[in-house]
């Protein structure tokens, strides 16, 4: 028994990091029906972007002194990373997608993958491809109820996860640039007829979606051991199967289809067999877009012809 | 993913050379008219043609095993030479890729007049190399290509390694007979050959031994998360877990077990000999044991010697695959000196013919497939480094 509940921890915390990604790729759709295929490599950029930023605050003197890392400093790499990669966010919509906005929609989803593998190729090329061991940010520290064992890292990731989350929500439903995300979610142009400022609610989004990311990443390479430049396609994918499946454009949609994802994945890899984690991921997608392909909270928009 | 390292990923890919046929019918004599080798073979004493990645993501390999040749050729030159002439080496780049270490040997056999190959360390470029050295009639000898097949192209083709399968049967060994296991989990990459022969063999073996296998589980190269299958392992009674992978996720499936208090010894293969190693596992792989060719530290007084000459010619320490590469030049040197001609008939069957040669890695005996028969180490992780623990008789 104590080996279902570690799983189901093992699923949860994984899928809240689903849930950061996927938020990301929910916004973005939910505001120009775009995928944004770069997204997954954002959350790379996140990750490496922790990674340097740690070291240069000094992690590995800490780590020889056999001392953990000051929580602060784990707060400033958190922030100061999610602020590089809202940066990077805006500048790939500036430069992939605003050019093209107008064009047919099928364009803008190419460039979107020219910036992914544009990201990973310069990222390979930067940081050599080689897995690097992400810097213990967070000391480890473990507790064990039950010979179920959760660590303090786990722990973060959902506090982290459910902290932005939230914090998301009550952006999203009570601030005015959130009002206007909202109201170009329903129709770009009778938003801007209304005086919101497109472009700048566009960035905003970007921005956020972004810095989210960079979050996940930072959790990611805590939880996960080790980074590499190509951990994004893979991560990126699953995420974008989640916010799918919770219904694309949905903001709580997204979480609940991180979470499931996670889960999904962790149990088929326990009970079933490690080979088929990733499969049984791609499985959900094909099986909610035949049976429901609005997505779990996702609403069917008559669209007026 | 893991792009740093290594051999025997057999992508058959084989980039075609079908035309080569024809060049066989002109004989070794048609060099390309222009060819500037110089003086031809017969005058010149032995040339030793080796392929090897010196640029690229293996770069490394090349580098460390063509210093290796290099040495092995210098101090045979100052000796006095092989067949009363000086020995030359001919290194061409093939820059990791199989289409151009086909080419690479061509013009090794082509243009330079090439007596013998030395080549590769990855297994799916000594099979690209090694079809055409085969069909021209070259002996080659690869230094460190561990894949079974590399010697199955041909006659011609030799190597100074163990195969895979060797290393499943010494941890089976070592582990059932010195650690007195009784029940072990395996954890394979099944997108490696090289993980599925070696937890194959070491299935068969320990179980021939009297052991149990616990659990069989396995992951994707390039996966990061294996707590759930740490977590399944948890719920056995196994007393160590073989994981015949590459360095990164052993590092990462280390750390995942210690922090999930799973507190067994992890058991693997060569792949496992990268720095990198440490720094992904920490010291959550104190205490784990993996199979090698060679040891620093237990290397007999040959292999001292030939560590010392290294870091003096060269100023670093030599790797694994230095060692082997020295090996492999060492023992082409020897056949010919015992066949007595540069022909390369008789070069083959002098290599064929090696029996007890005292190579810095071990005694190297060639068996009747052309691979060497050969005794095997076990290096225990220790406070952040492997350290000798004990030899392993085939």
């Amino acid at each position: 028994m104590s080996e279902f509940f570690q799983q189901i921890i093992n699923g949860l915390s994984l899928g809240s990091i689903y849930a950061l990604i996927a938020l990301g790729y929910t916004m973005v759709y939910g505001i120009l029906k775009l995928i944004n295929f770069a997204h997954g490599e954002v959350f790379m950029m996140g990750a490496y972007s922790g990674y340097y930023l740690a070291s240069w605050l000094g992690v590995e003197r800490y780590q020889a002194a056999g001392r953990g890392f000051p929580l602060g400093l784990a707060l400033v790499v958190l922030v100061l990373a999610m602020a590089a990669s809202a940066l990077l966010g805006v500048l790939i919509e500036a430069l992939a997608y605003r050019p093209v906005r107008s064009a047919p929609r099928l364009t803008p989803l190419i460039t979107a993958i020219g910036v992914s593998l544009f990201l990973q190729n310069a990222a390979m090329l930067l940081f050599t491809p080689n897995p690097r061991a992400y810097p213990p940010i967070l000391r480890e520290l473990r507790f064990a109820a039950g010979g179920v064992i959760v660590t303090n890292i786990k722990l973060a990731i959902f506090v982290v996860a459910l902290a932005l989350m939230v914090g998301l929500h009550l952006f999203v439903q009570r601030t005015w640039t959130g009002r206007a995300m909202r109201a170009l979610s329903m129709n770009i142009d009778a938003a801007r007829l209304m005086g919101i400022d497109v472009n700048a609610t566009i960035r905003a989004t970007f921005a956020i979606g972004s810095a989210l990311a960079a979050a996940g990443g930072i959790l990611f390479g805590l939880d996960q051991i080790t980074i590499n430049p190509l951990m994004g396609v893979l991560t990126g994918l699953k995420a974008f199967v989640a916010a799918v499946l919770g219904g694309i454009g949905n903001i709580p949609g997204a979480v609940v289809g991180g979470l499931l994802i996670g889960l999904a994945e962790q149990l088929t890899a326990g009970y079933l067999s490690p080979d088929y984690r990733d499969a049984i991921t791609f499985l959900i997608l094909v099986v909610i877009l035949v049976l429901k392909p609005e997505g779990l909270l996702g609403v069917v928009r008559q669209e007026k012809v | 993913m893991d792009f740093g390292r290594r051999r025997w990923f057999c992508l058959a890919a084989l980039t075609c050379v079908a035309q080569l046929g024809a060049c066989k019918k002109l004989g070794g004599d048609a060099a390309p008219s222009g060819s500037s080798a110089g003086a031809s073979a017969a005058t010149q004493g032995v040339v030793i043609g080796h392929y090897a990645s010196m640029t690229g993501n293996t770069a490394h390999f090349g580098q460390d095993t063509d210093k290796a040749v290099h040495l092995a050729v210098d101090e045979a030159n100052a000796a006095g030479g092989v067949l009363g002439k000086p020995v030359k080496v001919v290194t061409l780049d093939d820059r990791g890729d199989s289409a151009e270490a086909a080419s690479a040997v061509t013009r090794l056999i082509d243009v330079e007049h090439v007596n013998a190959l030395i080549g590769e360390v990855a297994s799916s470029l000594s099979l690209a190399g090694g079809r055409i050295a085969q069909r021209r009639g070259i002996p080659m000898i690869s230094p460190s290509s561990t894949n079974p097949k590399v010697t199955q192209v041909g006659d011609y083709i030799f190597r100074v390694c163990f195969i895979d399968p060797f290393q499943g049967k010494v941890m089976a060994t070592f582990a059932r007979n010195t650690l007195k296991l009784d029940e072990v989990a395996i954890l394979r990459d099944v997108k490696n050959d090289y993980s599925i022969g070696l937890a194959d063999t070491f299935k068969a073996s320990f179980a021939a031994l009297g052991g149990k296998i616990s659990l069989e589980q396995s992951y994707s190269a390039g996966d990061t998360d294996f707590s759930a299958q740490v977590t399944a392992v948890k719920g056995t009674k196994a007393q160590a877990i073989y994981v015949p992978g590459y360095y990164s996720e052993v590092g990462a499936i280390a750390r995942t077990a210690k922090r999930l208090g799973l507190k067994v010894p992890l058991l693997g293969g060569d792949g496992w000999d990268a720095p990198e190693l440490f720094s992904i596992g920490g010291d959550a792989l104190d205490g784990s044991y993996f199979s090698n060719h060679f040891a620093a530290d237990g290397a007999s007084p040959k292999g001292k010697q030939f560590m010392a000459a290294f870091k003096t010619k060269y100023g670093q320490e030599p790797t694994g695959l230095g060692m082997l590469g020295y090996d492999a030049a060492a023992v082409l040197l020897d056949a010919v000196k015992r066949a007595g001609t540069t022909n390369p008939k008789a070069v083959r069957d002098a290599l064929a013919q090696t029996k007890g040669f005292e190579g810095v890695t071990g005694k190297i005996t060639m068996d009747k497939d052309r691979n060497p028969e050969k005794s095997a180490v076990i290096l225990k992780i220790q406070g952040g480094k492997a350290v000798y623990e004990a030899t392993v008789q085939p």
